[in-house]
């Protein structure tokens, strides 16, 4: 399988490399940041760069915008790039921005309610809320057995 | 060029209303959830909203006759022949899965108008009825398309919804929140990976429509890019499916949502997501490529495995209605991966009438445990101690429905477990159809708590609870008699299934 | 923003030339780049760089919150209506050849005016509901904080 890493190889393919590092980065981000917002950007990251994977596609080799010209005289010999991932990718933008809205709109509603952003300060005050609601018949507050 | 096109002469067959029928079911919903924003009153939302979902479950019912003797349809999408345009294709399979997703949608919505007055302020309620819609209208389109990057969009259009509808549920806890972002990021990454593995099929094979893209993929089954594509797809849909080792958010999410959010997620959601990934493992990738690739022995079985066992012990351990019922969502839906592991007609038939029979059985207690919110606020078992007497209807449609998940003989539980112990006895897998068994004792056990504290606890002094209104009574009732209905009137929901079983394995519902 | 006498005379300027520039983005997207996608974003920006620079309530004056539900849930409205109406005429769902049965293409072209319109509508619409959103719940800046 490494004998078709020839240097050409690894250039040729250099978006899908980009792609690769920018969709690691961004689930790094997501999975090891504690603050929220950072979580965010990183989801971002993740899925900018499937757009990249999805642009990449789309591309032809010496292919120009795929729009035709005005009058319609269209030039057979002419190669376009193929428009579809452009397109599906688009949708996948749409996506993207309703899911970061919809984000950071929890964030505010979370931040107005627990009065902090970092995960680890979140956990803290819910297993201090399940700890009352689970004991709070049996033991008093300041029993921790 | 284009005069060339512009000239022809037209030839245009009207089509009927009943061709029109797979449009229409996605439709009703996506055109009543606005209407419900643009008038914008608060009387007329739920009206609407509930004629749209009764709308779309007629249509359902109407395509389910229509495919059950396990013929096909197909619909373009603005008039576009696949495979270029968009194609809504109906079998038997994804019928059956629209029906149950339009009943239990209806049904739920009934019930809604009672709780969800206990749980959201009135100011709320326009928008979250147009959500409600909105994310139906994502769970049917995923399921009817026949068009891979769809299934993306509309898993979005649900998934979304869903979202904001957990965080609904802030009103009451405010780890609502919580839950509902944390389901958004495992949501999203599961959502960008399903795009990454379809962005990988149309890299090898130049298409999207499911059926010509399982033409292409027996051509190449032994290329890189599709077995790279099958396993982020497979994850991505793991994931909203909440797969045993991916089911983290959904703990949460359901015990925090508001009551009918959670009744109508626990019915559909995951089983739309178990769907989505049997039409892919089945219809897109063909059967062949999953024995090539040992997905089954190796992934599948153990984690369904692993599932019914974890998942139910951790059910057993929990302390609050809402919470014992998500963990066992995910031990039944071990059960629904065994019988595809079991890769047999049998099998497939166990997972799909399973699917269906959860769903409701699942639909009816998490109504249930809505009834309990309404009266005294809370679902631990230490509130509820001794409400059998108080809450006499709800504690005896929360035995029903316990028993069902249980599977035991006459509830519809019992039907879904006696094909599945049936499929691994098929195979040879004795130890298989033990395991079965024992992780029902296992939902004994759990369900045994559930009722122990309903009716053998003595209540707490000085707590007064009045029985739940027959608005929410009446529907919680029609899912619990549907549970005991589908236990015996088999013939209806066991033919379905066989035919969908059938069309998957001949992996046909694309081709022919 | 009293003393930002330049900020708000080319913001006046440009508010007018944005919305105009969305429009014909909006309405030439059938022959360039662009469409409802594009030309909603950039309408919406018009209004938000008017609630920038001129606060948050004047911008509701002029696009009130309960406007702007409509306005999303009408763009969706115009969107399924070009589908639906196709359904009435016996063809199937968003098939614009209804819309000129004689001359498909013509009938196409209109079409897909309208669906882009609608998105064009919604877009513009959320995109502003997402700012209002955002903004109602900061603090505002003072005019020695800028």
């Amino acid at each position: 399988m490494f004998e078709e890493m020839t240097v050409d190889f690894i250039l040729g393919h250099l978006n899908y490399w980009f792609f690769i590092i920018l969709m690691m980065t961004g689930l790094y981000v997501v999975i090891a940041k504690g603050n929220l917002v950072k979580k965010i950007v990183g989801l971002n990251i993740f899925q900018t760069s499937v757009f990249m994977l999805y642009i990449s596609i789309g591309k032809v080799e010496g292919g120009t915008a795929p729009i035709f010209p005005m009058d319609m005289k269209i030039d057979p010999e002419m190669l376009y790039s193929n428009p579809l991932p452009h397109v599906l990718i688009l949708t996948a933008i749409v996506v993207g921005i309703a899911t970061t809205s919809l984000g950071l709109a929890l964030i505010i509603r979370i931040r107005e309610e627990y009065h902090t952003i970092e995960e680890h300060e979140i956990a803290e005050q819910e297993t201090k809320v399940s700890f009352y609601e689970l004991n709070g018949n049996q033991l008093t507050s300041g029993d921790n057995s | 060029m284009a005069s060339a096109i512009s000239s022809e002469p037209v030839h245009h067959i009207a089509l009927t209303l009943s061709d029109q029928l797979p449009a229409l079911q996605v439709l009703i919903p996506f055109v009543a959830a606005p209407l419900v924003v643009f008038f914008g009153v608060r009387s007329l939302a739920w009206p609407i909203a509930f004629l749209a979902s009764l709308g779309s479950l007629a249509v359902s019912v109407l395509l389910l006759q229509s495919v059950i003797d396990g013929s096909e349809i197909s619909y373009h999408m603005g008039g576009w022949a696949p495979p270029l345009g968009i194609e809504y294709r109906v079998d038997t399979a994804n019928a059956f899965v629209l029906f149950l997703i339009s009943a239990i949608s209806s049904v739920v919505l009934a019930y809604a108008r009672g709780s969800l007055k206990a749980e959201v302020p009135e100011k709320s309620h326009t928008l979250f009825y147009a959500l409600y819609l909105l994310c139906l209208t994502g769970l049917l389109g995923v399921v009817i398309t026949g068009d891979a990057f769809n299934v993306f969009v509309f898993l979005e259009i649900s998934s979304l919804s869903t979202y904001v509808l957990v965080a609904q549920g802030s009103y009451r806890d405010k780890r609502a929140l919580t839950a509902s972002y944390n389901y958004l990021i495992m949501g999203t990454i599961g959502a960008t990976f399903f795009v990454i593995g379809i962005g990988f099929l149309y890299m090898a094979t130049g298409t999207l429509n499911m059926a010509d893209l399982a033409e292409r993929i027996s051509e190449q089954r032994d290329s890189r890019t599709i077995r790279a594509a099958f396993a982020f797809i497979v994850v991505g849909i793991g994931l909203k499916a909440a797969i045993y080792p991916l089911h983290l958010w959904l703990p949460n999410a359901y015990v925090y949502a508001p009551s009918p959010v959670s009744a109508f997620l626990a019915g559909t959601a995951t089983k739309m997501a178990i769907y989505v990934l049997l039409r892919f493992m089945f219809t897109v990738f063909q059967p062949e490529f999953l024995v090539e690739i040992k997905i089954l022995e190796a992934v599948i079985i153990p984690f369904a495995l692993i599932a019914m066992f974890a998942a139910s012990i951790s059910a057993f351990y929990q302390r609050d209605i809402k919470r014992m019922l998500a963990h066992s969502s995910v031990a039944q839906l071990g059960y629904m991966l065994l019988g595809i592991g079991s890769f047999s007609h049998t099998g497939l038939t166990a997972t799909i009438i399973h699917l269906f029979n959860h769903g409701i059985s699942k639909a009816a207690l998490f109504m249930g445990a809505g009834c309990f919110v309404f009266a005294i606020g809370a679902t631990s078992y230490d509130k509820l101690k001794g409400l059998g007497k108080s809450m006499p209807w709800t504690s005896a449609a929360m035995v029903i429905g316990g028993m069902s998940l249980i599977g035991i003989p006459g509830t519809a539980g019992f039907v879904s477990k006696w094909i599945l112990v049936q499929a691994a006895f098929e195979n040879g897998w004795w130890s298989f159809a033990f395991l079965i068994v024992l992780s029902s004792i296992i939902a004994v056990a759990y369900v045994w708590r559930m009722i122990e504290t309903l009716y053998l606890s003595a209540p707490i002094q000085g707590m007064t609870a009045k029985e739940a209104p027959l608005s929410m009574l009446i529907p919680l009732y029609l899912m619990a008699f549907s549970t005991i209905y589908f236990g015996f009137a088999t013939d209806i929901t066991l033919e379905a299934s066989k035919a969908a079983a059938t069309g998957l394995l001949s992996g046909s519902s694309g081709l022919r | 923003m009293r003393h930002h006498l330049i900020l708000r005379v080319i913001t006046k300027l440009l508010v007018g030339t944005i919305f105009l520039f969305a429009l014909y983005v909006q309405f030439h997207g059938d022959y360039s780049p662009g469409g409802g996608f594009q030309a909603g974003v950039i309408m919406a920006a018009g209004f938000i760089i008017y609630g920038i620079v001129f606060t948050l309530e004047k911008v509701k004056a002029v696009f009130p919150p309960w406007l702007v539900h409509k306005v999303v849930a009408l763009g969706v409205l115009i969107y399924a209506g070009t589908g639906i109406y196709s359904l009435f005429y016996g063809y199937g769902y968003l098939d614009y050849a209804v819309i000129d049965p004689h001359h498909p293409v013509h009938g196409q072209h209109l079409g897909i005016l309208i669906v882009e319109l609608g998105v064009g509508v919604t877009v513009t619409g959320v995109m502003v509901a997402v700012y209002y959103a955002f903004a109602a719940r900061a603090p505002s800046l003072g005019d020695e904080d800028w």
